[in-house]
């Protein structure tokens, strides 16, 4: 598949959407709301669940399966409070020793006044930094789109995945080809430059597996079920410190320079 | 009533002269002088220079090279430039990245979109480093990233305050999904950094964008932002043409994001030396272990 395939793919309307893959890997999802500093962000969905049988905090991202869902949600691209709903999450989970999963499917962090004026960009940049030191293990599945910061916000972890088709980009091809480019019919060769498949991204140690989706959905949500079982029963064993120092090196050592 | 075409220049013949006949160079030098971006003025050249490139008319801050911008932060002598050597690489062989990143090289005479190392700033030491916009948009890519990530690792090291001077269009989309973990990268270390005790200030300059905006940019103790500078996660640009209006006069400038909470205080170039100054003399370390 070409990888403008994979992006179309990965947006296509009837691939399941983050509260699919929630209610097919998890028992019991207990849904929390709420940023408690401004509002509730549809974008964001979030609760606790269990993972035959372990508590879980799961926050992932919504688009929304009807009209009504789609705009309530924003078409899954959140807003600060969505993110800061997201952070306090992670904090309750780091408070009960809970893992985090979190599920990923988003063109971006919503580009918009209010969005701005509520800091966009701080909300992001705090996610990344709290992540980056949470006192407990962290596992972020790319189910769909990777939209740029708004998705990275969400997939600073000890383990990234990534659906066989899902796609994770600095910038979408479209944009990537209309500003470098100022030709929107590169779309589809941005889309091979910008190298945002999953075979890419393992390549670059940017994701650590690639689940398959040959055999249809209901195997890849048994598939992640039992891959959340034993690498959370694994990190979980791990001293913090060692945990924390392993997801430090996991990001210090990506991306090349010379010199 | 004005008389039109009073303030017209008189035609010059020489601007005329076409084929072999024209003349090798202007008599006035290009350099001498500079319109400013803000009020159009032609500013003496040596004067803005003289000035941190700060137009004495009307006060916009323009481009000043990062490398200018240190070395008129540090007392006399003080910089000591750390990781000079990095550059940029070209890790998704995209095309034409190579070219550009060699253009911006010959542009901005500097290796990479950032420049840093250590400095004392009215006697105080510090870490410092600032961006350059002269080097793609001072995008960051994973050479910037890396220079960010070993400077507040090494400043933590030293327990030394990290001053940044962020500037930059975002993440460099020329290495794809490598410079976006950039933004992962450098957060890691500015909290390595913060979790070691140490004071991190961030000066906000004209634009301050994308992936920066969203990551080292806003994780700084105290933020400061130059006045007028452009500072959002996405540009204006984007914002009207995905919603198809204006934006209003002033929005995402260093004053309105003040007002909104997200900036400490907005603090003219001429005036940073001195304001930093006093912030690092406030968080100098014998106060942090003074006993009660």
């Amino acid at each position: 598949m070409q990888a403008f395939d994979r992006v179309l793919a990965a947006r296509a309307k009837d691939r399941p959407g983050c509260a699919d893959f929630i209610a097919n890997i998890f028992d019991d999802f207990v849904e929390l709301r709420g940023d408690r500093r401004y509002g509730d962000d549809k974008a964001i969905l979030a609760g606790i669940a269990r993972l035959e049988g372990m508590p879980v905090t799961v926050v992932a991202t919504q688009k929304g399966t009807c009209t009504g869902e789609r705009v309530a949600a924003n078409f899954g691209c959140a807003h600060p409070e969505g993110y800061r709903k997201a952070l306090r999450q992670f904090l309750l989970a780091e408070k009960f020793a809970r893992p985090v999963v979190t599920l990923i499917d988003t063109a971006g962090a919503y580009c918009g006044l209010g969005a701005e004026e509520r800091g966009q960009a701080q909300a992001i940049a705090e996610c990344l930094t709290t992540l980056m030191t949470l006192r407990t293990p962290v596992i972020a599945i790319l189910t769909g789109e990777g939209g740029s910061g708004g998705a990275l916000a969400l997939a600073v972890a000890d383990r990234v995945w990534m659906m066989e088709n899902a796609v994770y980009s600095v910038i979408s091809p479209e944009g990537c080809a209309s500003i470098l480019w100022k030709d929107a019919s590169k779309t589809e060769d941005a889309a091979r430059s910008l190298k945002l498949t999953a075979e890419d991204l393992l390549g670059f140690h940017v994701v650590d597996s690639i689940v398959p989706e040959g055999a249809g959905f209901d195997k890849a949500y048994a598939d992640i079920r039992s891959r959340l079982k034993d690498t959370l029963g694994a990190l979980k064993a791990l001293d913090v410190k060692d945990l924390l120092s392993a997801r430090y090196k996991r990001y210090r050592t990506m991306g090349g320079f010379l010199g | 009533m004005l008389k039109k075409g009073l303030f017209k220049r008189p035609g010059n013949t020489l601007e005329k002269t076409q084929g072999d006949n024209v003349l090798p160079v202007p008599n006035v030098p290009e350099t001498l002088f500079t319109t400013c971006k803000g009020c159009k003025a032609a500013v003496l050249t040596n004067e803005l220079a003289q000035n941190l490139y700060v137009c004495p008319r009307c006060g916009y801050h323009g481009v000043i090279g990062a490398r200018v911008r240190l070395m008129r932060l540090a007392d006399d002598g003080s910089f000591e430039e750390w990781d000079a050597e990095i550059s940029s690489a070209d890790p998704l062989l995209f095309p034409g990245y190579a070219d550009k990143a060699a253009e911006a090289r010959v542009l901005s005479g500097e290796k990479e979109a950032v420049v840093g190392g250590m400095m004392r700033i009215q006697g105080c030491p510090c870490a410092a480093f600032a961006m350059d916009s002269r080097f793609m948009m001072g995008s960051m890519g994973g050479a910037a990233g890396e220079k960010i990530t070993r400077l507040f690792e090494k400043a933590a090291q030293m327990d030394l305050t990290v001053i940044a001077f962020t500037l930059s269009g975002g993440a460099r989309m020329q290495e794809g999904i490598l410079s976006l973990m950039q933004m992962a990268k450098t957060s890691g270390a500015v909290k390595y950094h913060s979790d070691a005790g140490n004071l991190y200030v961030s000066v906000l300059c004209n634009p301050t964008a994308g992936g920066v905006t969203a990551s080292f940019a806003m994780e700084s103790d105290i933020a400061l932002a130059e006045p007028g500078a452009l500072i959002c996660f996405a540009g204006p640009r984007v914002i009207e043409q995905t919603l198809r209006q204006k934006l209003p006069k002033g929005f995402q400038s260093a004053e309105f994001l003040m007002d909104k909470g997200f900036i400490d205080a907005v603090v003219p170039r001429a005036q940073q030396k001195d304001y930093l100054g006093i912030l690092l003399k406030l968080h100098a370390k014998e106060h942090k272990n003074a006993s009660v």
